[in-house]
């Protein structure tokens, strides 16, 4: 039996990440273990904004102020830890809750208003409210404004995870990253994803067969705010600091390069782009601080010859090869 | 003679200074097929279009089924029993088959929000998708990408999805549109084979297909029905001669 090239690298890839703990450890580098933490949390959040934008054809460009509300849960919980001397504010069985229910209300809200638009409408709807949020977040003269909010303490999760043990942090985020693409494989093949998947190829035709196309894709855009806040949560632990930057309208847009470049409505197609785009920041930007440069004609090379982005070729090459 | 299952009273709908639909009163008997044509630009996509539920029409109402719906949104028409197709194909292209009627099954089978189970192996929606295709002919490409159908099989897609909402209303927009001599002879043939089994709205240019199926025609002008009646009324009908049928063979 032979094995598709796109199931090979999605497998590679998720082999990879399961080793990087041992490696970077053995060769005493925890920065680069630090980095691919942080590359899939991103990946977590890339593929909840590909659920709308990928399956959904939903361009929201705020994605990121649900990440910002789960890192502020964190950060917000933290700081009433360490300050006022509130132990139970800091546990991490609370901050995940929250967050989950901070960012859906958030998405919830938002989604409600600007999906009654569309096209290029839905984006500066979106953009427009991911701002707001940002600057709530630059008000925040509490919790540091744009100056933002160091944490002293991680999440706690009492004796079930110490995730200050970094290596144990970093196999907390895999499961979750592979729990996030599970569900995310169930959640697309569903009835609810057939749903979904046929607003983005026509959603007249969704209505015409009777389906009240609007409710379904609020319940997905708020979903995606949802898994969106717990990558938020993530975030904040592994930074050990929150600030609005997490917000601004630049991280959204982050996140749509990586649900493009790697491949939109594909299942490792935001993983991929992640992995892409933190890998590329972080290697180009040691050569130069303009490193931009290099990767917007990049992105642009994606957009023009390879629309499905790393996942389509992938496919591609899988045709050629069969 | 049945009750009838739509009625029309008084519908119009003005887009800036052009009446589309002009005081449209109409009754569409349950178990008939009622043709309505009429030159273009007389608004009778206008009109299917306010049955559906797209466009909103500026007076009158539109009873279904005893209940007014003058006012409803798409879906909800939709899911009291009125199915349509449009004059340009509309179907999931990107979706096989199988898929397109399956999501036209789901639609009528309880709400949506099932987020876990496989829906492509799903025999509540499988089944049923097969049975539909197969009415329509077009079980040999259940597993194929809709994008790859030719356009007269899209059109079968269609009446086959329209068929799996458990229609009470077929409102068909030019369903031979684009379609060759044979194409176009096999779908009059299977609307055929519905008469009696469905109400059918039809709106419809070719001439063949309207007098072969048809068990009344109205005829639509300037957005005003001209006439309605049997087809053989029709025929012999000096106005719609003059307005409709004497100029050419369109």
């Amino acid at each position: 039996m032979r094995i598709p090239v796109g199931t090979a690298v999605a497998a590679g890839s998720i082999v990879a990440l399961a080793i990087v703990p041992p490696i970077t450890e053995a060769l005493r580098e925890p920065f680069y273990l630090g980095l691919c933490l942080r590359l899939m949390i991103l990946a977590i959040a890339a593929i909840s904004l590909n659920l709308i934008l990928g399956f959904g054809n939903m361009v929201s460009f705020g994605h990121a102020a649900y990440m910002g509300i789960g890192a502020y849960v964190v950060g917000i919980g933290a700081f009433h830890a360490v300050e006022d001397g509130i132990d139970w504010l800091a546990n991490g069985f609370l901050h995940v809750p929250l967050a989950i229910a901070a960012s859906s209300l958030a998405a919830l809200v938002i989604g409600a208003i600007s999906i009654r638009t569309r096209g290029v409408y839905f984006i500066m709807i979106t953009l427009a409210f991911g701002q707001m949020l940002y600057f709530v977040g630059v008000g925040l003269e509490v919790y540091g404004a744009d100056d933002g909010l160091s944490l002293y303490m991680r999440s706690d999760f009492g004796d079930v995870l110490d995730i200050n043990d970094n290596t144990r942090f970093y196999y907390l985020v895999l499961a979750l990253l592979l729990a996030t693409l599970y569900g995310t494989k169930r959640l697309v093949a569903s009835r609810f994803g057939l749903v979904i998947r046929g607003a983005r190829s026509n959603e007249r035709r969704l209505a015409a067969i009777g389906i009240p196309v609007y409710r379904y894709k609020l319940v997905a855009f708020t979903v995606a705010g949802a898994i969106c806040g717990v990558a938020g949560v993530l975030l904040a632990n592994r930074t050990d600091f929150v600030s609005p930057d997490m917000m601004h309208w630049t991280r959204s847009g982050d996140l749509i390069i990586m649900v493009v470049l790697g491949g939109m409505g594909t299942l490792f197609g935001p993983l991929y782009g992640a992995a892409v785009l933190v890998l590329v920041e972080e290697f180009l930007s040691g050569v130069t601080e303009h490193w931009q440069i290099v990767f917007g004609p990049l992105l642009v090379l994606v957009a023009v010859y390879a629309r499905g982005g790393i996942a389509g070729a992938l496919r591609a090459l899988e045709r050629r090869r069969g | 003679m049945g009750e009838p299952i739509l009625r029309l009273r008084g519908l119009t709908k003005r887009f800036g200074g052009l009446t589309a639909t002009d005081s449209v009163t109409l009754d569409v008997v349950e178990g008939e097929v009622h043709a309505v044509i009429g030159p273009n630009g007389a608004g009778k996509t206008t009109l299917v279009g306010q049955i559906s539920g797209e466009i909103r029409p500026d007076r009158g109402r539109i009873l279904f089924a005893g209940q007014s719906i003058t006012r409803g949104p798409v879906h909800a028409r939709a899911l009291l029993g009125i199915a349509r197709s449009f004059q340009i194909t509309s179907v999931f292209l990107d979706f096989t088959v199988a898929a397109n009627v399956a999501l036209a099954v789901q639609a009528h089978a309880g709400h949506s929000f099932r987020f876990w189970r496989d829906a492509a192996s799903d025999d509540a929606l499988i089944e049923p998708a097969a049975e539909y295709l197969g009415l329509v002919g077009l079980s040999d490409r259940t597993d194929d990408v809709a994008a790859t159908l030719s356009h007269g099989e899209r059109r079968q897609l269609e009446i086959a999805m329209a068929l799996a909402t458990a229609p009470r209303l077929l409102l068909l927009d030019e369903p031979t549109a684009g379609m060759g001599g044979d194409e176009s002879a096999r779908m009059i043939d299977l609307l055929r084979s519905f008469k009696g089994r469905f109400t059918i709205l039809l709106v419809e240019h070719d001439m063949d297909a309207v007098f072969a199926l048809a068990d009344r025609i109205t005829v639509l002008d300037s957005g005003r029905i001209l006439v309605s009646g049997p087809p053989d009324d029709i025929r012999a009908d000096p106005a719609v001669r003059q307005a409709y049928l004497g100029d050419g063979d369109t």
